[in-house]
This record gives C-alpha cells, structure tokens and sequence, in this order.
C-alpha cells in the first residue's frame, strides 16, 4: 500500500506552538482560581438545603424576543440580504418559476395606501421553502412579511433564533401546545399590517408526500379578516427535503392561488378543508396545467397531494413517478463539456 | 367623486396647454378669449371585487339564461375575445379579457365540458404575437390550451375555415369563422373602451372575412354614419346589427360578456399626460420637462418602444352579458357614463395633439395613414349630435408624420402609400380602382395568414375611416410633419400651431373659435 509523503513540521514552530499551549492554558487555571477565589456575589450563590428555586422563564422557543427584528434598521438589513445572498442561493440551487401572482394584483395598495395584509399557506417539503417563499411572494406584502417558524427548532439557541428573526423575519410557532402566545403575537401583528407565511402543514414532510392541513391558519385568517392566500411549491423536496445531508440543485415551480376568505357563518374546519382543496388544485395546475387541473377540480378528481393510501416502498415509488411528469424537482444534471480536439 | 369632464374657456391667465405630438409632447398657448379646451372625466372607481362582479354577471345574465344552464357535457364551446387592438395602451395584468375566460372555463369545467376552442377575433388584423397572447388570455389559459392547438387566431383567409350564413335583406354578405358558427354555444369576451366596439359589431365584424366585412367597411357606409360613437346615427352599427340578425336565424347562439373600463389611461410617472396643466403639482412639472428633455434626445425607435411598454391601469367599471342587443345597451350607458362631455356649439378650427397609438400599431409604427386615421376616423368621431367641427372648419393635428412604415406589420400601407395616394387620395375613386386588387393579392394574404401583417385591404379601411372628416372639413393641416407624407395624404403641412393658425385663416377668417381636443384620455364631445 502507498503511503503518503509526511511534510515535515520545522522544530521552532513546533515550540512555538508547545509554548502558546501552555501558556493559555496557565492563564484559564489562574482566571478559575482567582473567581473561586472570589465568591459570591462574583459567583453563584449556594442553594441552601431543602429550598427549590423556581425555573427561570426560558428565553428560547415560543419565548423568544423578536421585536427588535421588526424595527427600520433589521427591516433594511433583512431588505438587502432578501434582494441578495438570499436570492442568489435560491436561484442558484431551486431555480423558480413563479405563477399566478397576478391573482394578487385586485389587493395591491393604490396610491398612497398601505397593503392589505395576506396570510400565505404553503405546502412544506423542505427548509428551502421559506426563502423560496420569501422572494417570490410579490412587492409590496414581501416587505413586510414575517413567518411563522418552529419554535422548538429553530428557536433552540439563541445563536439560531436570532439569525432566523432578522434573516427571514422569523417568528417563533409553538407546535407542541396550542400556543395561545404565537396566536395573539401573530393577531397583532397582522392587525399592524404584517402579512404572514405559516405552513398549515405544520412541519416538513418526512417522505415527499403532503399531510393533513392544520386549522391555525384559517383560525387566524377568520379572527383577523385577512384573506388565505394558497400557494404551492413544487420541487424542494427533492432538492433538500426532510434528511437529506446536502442539496441537490434543481428548478422548482411556485403557484400562487385566488385569495379566500371564509364565507359567512363558515365554520374553521371547513375552510380549513376549502384552503387544504384549493393547494390540492394548485399542485394539479403545476403538475398540468389550469384548463385540465380546473376540469379535475370539478370532477372531484384532483390527485391527492398526500399521496395513495398504501404505505411502504410503493409509497416512494408512485412518488418518483410523479416527479418525472414534472419538469421541478429533477436535479439539474450537469452538461458534459467534451474537450476540443 | 370622479369630476366630470370640463371645457375650459381659453384666456391670458392659462397655462399652455399640452399637445401630444406622436412619441413626445408640446405646451402650446392657445389665442385667449376665442379658444377653448375640452378636459375628459376623471376615471370612475373601479368596482369593488372584479372577479366577484364577473361571476355574478355570468349568473346573472340579461334576457339570456345563467351561463350554467347553457353548458352540458358534450358540447361544442368557443371563447372569442378582442384582439390587441384593445384597450389602448395595452393594460396592466391581469387583462380584463383573463379574468373573464377563467372564470368562463370554471363553469365550463363544472358543467364537464371538454371541447373548447378559444380564437382571438382579429377580423383583418394582423395575427398577434405570443406574448401579445400570453398578456391577453394569460399564462395559465395560454399554456393550457396553446399547446394543443384550442388556442388560436381567427383566418378570415382560409375558406375551410370560415361559414357562409346568408345575406340581409340589404344584401349584405355574412360569412364568420366556421367554428364559432358551428358550435352549440358561442361566448364573446369584449373589451368596449368606446362606444362603437362591442354588440354585434364583435362577432359580425370581429370573426368574418372579407367578402363580409366590405359591405361595411366602405366609403359610403363610413360617410354616412354621424358619428361612430353615436349607435342611432351610424351606418357601421345598422349594418352589423343586421348581419347579427342573420347569425342568430341561421342559428349561432352567442352568450355575449362585455366589460368597460375608465379612463385611467397613464401610469404614475405619466400621469400629468391626463392632469390639467393647473394643477400640475411641482413633481407633475418635474416630470413633464425631464420626460421631454429625455424625449427630445432619444432616438425615436427606442421612445416608441419605451411608449409601447407603458400599461395602463385601466380598471373595469362594470361587466354585463346575456343578449347581444340588451348587454350592448347597457355597456354603452356605461360609456357615456366615464366619456361624454357636454360641449355648447361647433367651432371653426378643432386641434388634436395624436399620440404615439392607434388600435392599429400596438408595438409598431404609427404611420402616415394611421395618423390620418387616428386624426379624422378616430377623434374627429369622438361626438354625438354634431361633429365639433363646423362644416368647411379646419383640423389642425401635431404628429411628425414620418414617411415610415413596419414592413412587417404594414406591407400592404407601403404600396397603398407609394401607389395609390400618389395617384388619388378620394376614397371613392381608390375603393373602385384598387381595394379588389389589394384585396386579392396573392402576398399580402401569405403575409396576413402566416406572418403578423394586416390583410391587404386594410389601409383602404383607414383610409375609408377618416373620409367622413375629409369630405366635412375644408382643410386639414399637420403641424411638425415631415412636409412630404403631409402633401402625400393630401394635407397642408406647417412648422408652428401659429403657422398652422394663420394657414387656416384661409378658410375661416381671421378670427376664428377654436376647440382643443386634450385627449388621451378619450372622450365623446356630447355637442349641442
């Protein structure tokens, strides 16, 4: 077997480097004894036997401040990062194609008025797709856009939650509980005219298929009077869905519905189904096209985005299927450069 | 609330006032005291949820039934809708034309209709390009039916395509295209920016040939109407109205949906184009100076397509359909409704600034005879009850008139231009001796059906538009044309509106009332 050629390290640096070693870690024994030294009040104070102190509030998950990343200064830096780094990342690795944001154009502010806010629900395969959503969801709502985002995930530290709330305007959703603290921060805001993407799915599909729509959304949209606004992206999942170590460039599509509000007197389950049916028809129409996915719809026979009711390998199989009647999710191939000769 | 329309009385203290001159503009002081300027309306609001209002129109139809129970599986549906000529500019997506076929094929696709075919009714217009098309139907009625060839363009050209229905008691011709005939249903998606378009003018004129559209389109037909916005004094309606009365007894059932829109013509870097010049605010004269400073150093094709590329935020006013008759009625109530303008008496002279449009050069040139065409067949027509010109009075437009022409668009223009005017310009004379030759013309057709050229016979039809304009007017000037194409149409051309004043003295005296016509945005001069 071929070894590999050791390079070797000259003496002095070797000492060098034995020498800071030994210093910094003389210096971090010292700075050690010297607190202990010290004591209270420099240190902790000792619980005395047979008392509990009570748990401090977390400041992380549903807890999480994220006020400050509302404010003129994060909204500029968010401005810039959205119209840079996060949309070349997109374009580099999902290459969109964006439809139906034309079906907006009856909410967009005229003259001097603001934009009535608009909650965004779509489908959710991948960490992809919020800054996918993001940076197709049209001016004037993508600048004032917040999202409802995993509290327990990507509130874990504080290090995570702050890059979150002033990359991606995140604010954290609690997915355990019913969160009535996410719900009553999200009215709010909504009420200031903050438009929302909240993922009625409620967390990433874990094998490409969708699931079951929550009620959160339709909820917050009757208590608010904010239309729902379906959306579809099609494509993530096979660039970096659920598990996946590394994404893999391909083009996704993003398929904006018709806003809907609830009807009179509709209660939150039914139009929960109704916006659940109409991402339905939506993937339909990015799979097909209108004419037939509207012909579908009035059939009844809309295909099923959450897939066919069998489990195992044929579950992945019907999938993959699927997935190459699209011209989204397939990874793009490089293209062979043959040398000239 | 939107202000009606005002006609101002011209004195020392008004600003000048704007004269469009094709893809520029001018201030020009207009002589006090004997002047006056006609202001159109203030755009109505739009109405309030338009996709709501369509679909409720669409169940709601006038002396028809509910589009619903019209459609059953099995049956044969055609969608037309207006080409590219309308509206003018081009709107803001989504177009009118969008909302209205999808919401058509939501009930079509309920009702579990497959067969739908989708034409664009161009009459003898050019074809339209795809993104023309795509601006018009929209992405996902484009990508939808395109493909499979349910999406396309009429042919007045190809006899396999076109039926032959019978004659009106007047003799008139009526062929339309074969399948809108053939089919159990025929649904019409219009767009009426003035009063003329829409009714039965939609299909019998939208979706025939040539052998249908001559009786129409003539000389005397175009003479004889007073005026074309003005149902009950136009000849071009009578006719079309009867030719409808012979589609609907040979059996072609039309659902006819028909939209309106105010006169919200110029997005907001435009906008002082529809203000009145006193109120132009700091940012309006701002706009105005850099707009034309930047104008007056652009070469004129990169202008005309900077033009071109405006959309305007036109919003529909209102959306009616049922019967032809019915619908039509109450559309052009709704046009009054944003146009007229109540005007006391003719004038002598009557001034119009043309822009850089007409129906007829969307994304094109506005050549010497659409200038013409726009001058005397489009805004000389803009009245009801009299023309605001006296008769003998002058016109006087603004437009460079170039001696330029879209080979593409316009092929048979060239030779109409080079051929026929240098020999004649009386549109009785070069309808007998040319329009069946043109018409005819083995090229022009090859051009009409498979390149974007308007059919041959068109600039007969321009010419024919504006003849009414040039039998009532003693003269007709052009001020800062291209001296040639001006004495080519048959005009007398000039350097300054004061030049062109003092040429028209010829003919109405040295003291003569004038009338400026400050559109864009259109109007309808109601005269008294």
């Amino acid at each position: 077997m071929a070894t590999r050629p050791s390079v070797p390290i000259p003496l002095a640096a070797r000492r060098v480097t034995a020498r800071a070693v030994r210093s910094t870690r003389r210096t971090t024994v010292s700075v050690r004894s010297t607190i202990a030294k010290a004591g209270f009040p420099y240190r902790k104070p000792s619980v005395p036997g047979g008392i509990s102190v009570p748990k401090e509030p977390s400041k992380l998950g549903a807890n999480f401040d994220t006020e400050w990343a509302r404010s003129p200064v994060a909204n500029a830096v968010r401005a810039v990062v959205t119209e840079g780094p996060l949309r070349m990342l997109v374009h580099g690795v999902a290459t969109p194609s964006v439809y139906g944001a034309d079906r907006l154009e009856d909410f967009k502010p005229r003259d001097d008025e603001d934009a009535r806010p608009l909650i965004f629900t779509p489908n959710h395969h991948s960490h992809l797709d919020t800054p996918l959503s993001i940076t197709s969801i049209p001016m004037p709502w993508r600048r004032k856009l917040v999202v409802a985002a995993a509290a327990d995930y990507f509130f874990s530290s504080q290090l995570k939650g702050t890059a979150a709330a002033l990359m991606l305007n995140a604010l954290p959703l609690d997915r355990e509980a019913t969160g009535r603290k996410s719900m009553e921060q999200i009215t709010d805001l909504i009420a200031d005219g903050w438009s929302l993407v909240i993922y009625p799915e409620g967390g990433r599909s874990p094998d490409g298929w969708g699931q079951d729509f929550k009620g959160g959304p339709a909820y917050l949209s009757s208590k608010t009077g904010a239309p729902i606004v379906p959306m579809f992206i099609d494509g993530t999942g096979a660039i970096f869905g659920k598990g996946m170590k590394r994404p893999k460039p391909g083009k996704t599509k993003v398929v904006f519905g018709a806003p809907m509000t609830a009807a009179e007197g509709e209660s939150t389950r039914r139009f929960n189904a109704r916006i659940e049916r109409a991402v339905s028809i939506l993937g339909d129409e990015s799979l097909t096209d209108f004419w037939t996915a509207r012909q579908n719809a009035a059939k009844g026979s809309t295909p099923d985005p959450k897939g066919p009711e069998f489990q195992s390998w044929r579950r992945t199989w019907t999938l993959n299927e699927q997935r190459k009647r699209g011209t989204t999710g397939l990874r793009v191939r490089q293209k062979r450069v043959w040398p000239e000769l | 609330m939107p202000r009606p329309g005002f006609v101002l009385e011209v004195d020392k203290s008004t600003p000048p006032t704007l004269f469009w001159r094709g893809e520029g503009f001018s201030l020009e002081k207009l002589p006090a005291d004997r002047s006056r300027v006609i202001y159109a309306p203030e755009p109505l609001p739009a109405l309030d949820d338009i996709d709501g209002a369509i679909r409720h129109a669409l169940l709601n139809p006038i002396d028809q039934d509910p589009l619903p129970t019209l459609l059953f599986p099995g049956m044969k549906l055609t969608i037309a809708f207006d080409d590219v000529s309308l509206p003018l500019p081009k709107m803001k997506r989504p177009d009118i034309r969008q909302r209205v076929i999808e919401a058509v094929l939501d009930l079509a696709a309920e009702a579990g209709v497959d067969d739908v075919h989708i034409i664009a009714a161009l009459a003898l217009h050019r074809r339209m390009h795809e993104f023309e098309l795509r601006h018009a139907v929209g992405d996902r009625v484009y990508d939808a039916f395109a493909p499979r060839g349910m999406l396309y363009q009429h042919d007045a050209e190809d006899p396999t395509l076109l039926s032959y229905l019978g004659t009106t008691p007047q003799g008139e011709e009526v062929e339309i295209n074969k399948r809108a005939a053939d089919s159990d249903l025929l649904v019409y998606v219009n767009i009426n920016l003035v009063a003329m378009d829409g009714g039965w003018k939609s299909t019998a004129t939208g979706l025939a040939s040539y052998r249908s559209l001559r009786h129409h389109h003539n000389p005397d037909t175009m003479q004889a109407s007073r005026s074309f916005m003005d149902q009950h004094k136009s000849e071009l309606h009578k006719s079309n109205w009867r030719m409808g009365k012979v589609m609907v007894d040979s059996g072609v059932k039309v659902f006819q949906i028909e939209t309106t829109l105010n006169n919200d013509t110029f997005p907001s870097p435009f906008g002082f184009l529809s203000k009145r010049e006193w109120e132009w605010s700091a940012k309006d004269r701002a706009s105005f100076i850099g707009t034309k400073k930047a104008l007056d150093r652009t070469p004129n094709r990169i202008a005309r397509k900077i033009f071109h590329n405006i959309e305007a935020p036109h919003q529909m006013t209102s959306v009616q359909c049922g019967e032809v008759g019915a619908v039509h009625k109450i559309t052009t109530e709704h046009v009054y409704k944003q146009q007229l303008v109540e005007v006391q008496g003719q004038t002598d002279i009557l001034t119009m600034g043309i822009p850089y449009i007409s129906p007829y050069n969307v994304h094109s040139i506005l050549n010497p005879i659409l200038v013409m065409c726009m001058g005397l067949g489009y805004y000389f027509n803009l009245y009801r009850g009299k023309p605001l010109v006296r008769e003998g009075g002058v016109i006087i437009m603004t437009h460079p008139t170039p001696w330029e022409f879209h080979p593409v668009h316009h092929p048979s223009y060239i030779d109409f231009f080079e051929q026929v005017l240098s020999e004649t310009t009386d549109p009785h004379v070069l309808s007998a001796k040319y329009e069946e030759k043109f018409a005819n013309d083995e090229w022009y057709r090859h051009l009409y059906r498979t390149s974007y050229a308007y059919h041959g016979v068109h600039p007969f039809y321009m010419w024919y538009w504006g003849s009414h304009a040039m039998q009532h007017c003693g003269r007709i000037i052009i001020v800062g044309g291209e001296a040639r194409s001006v004495r080519r149409l048959g005009f007398t051309p000039a350097s300054t509106l004061n030049d062109a004043l003092e040429l028209a003295s010829d003919v109405v005296g040295r003291s003569p009332t004038i009338t400026h016509l400050h559109a864009p945005p259109i109007m309808i001069a109601d005269v008294t």
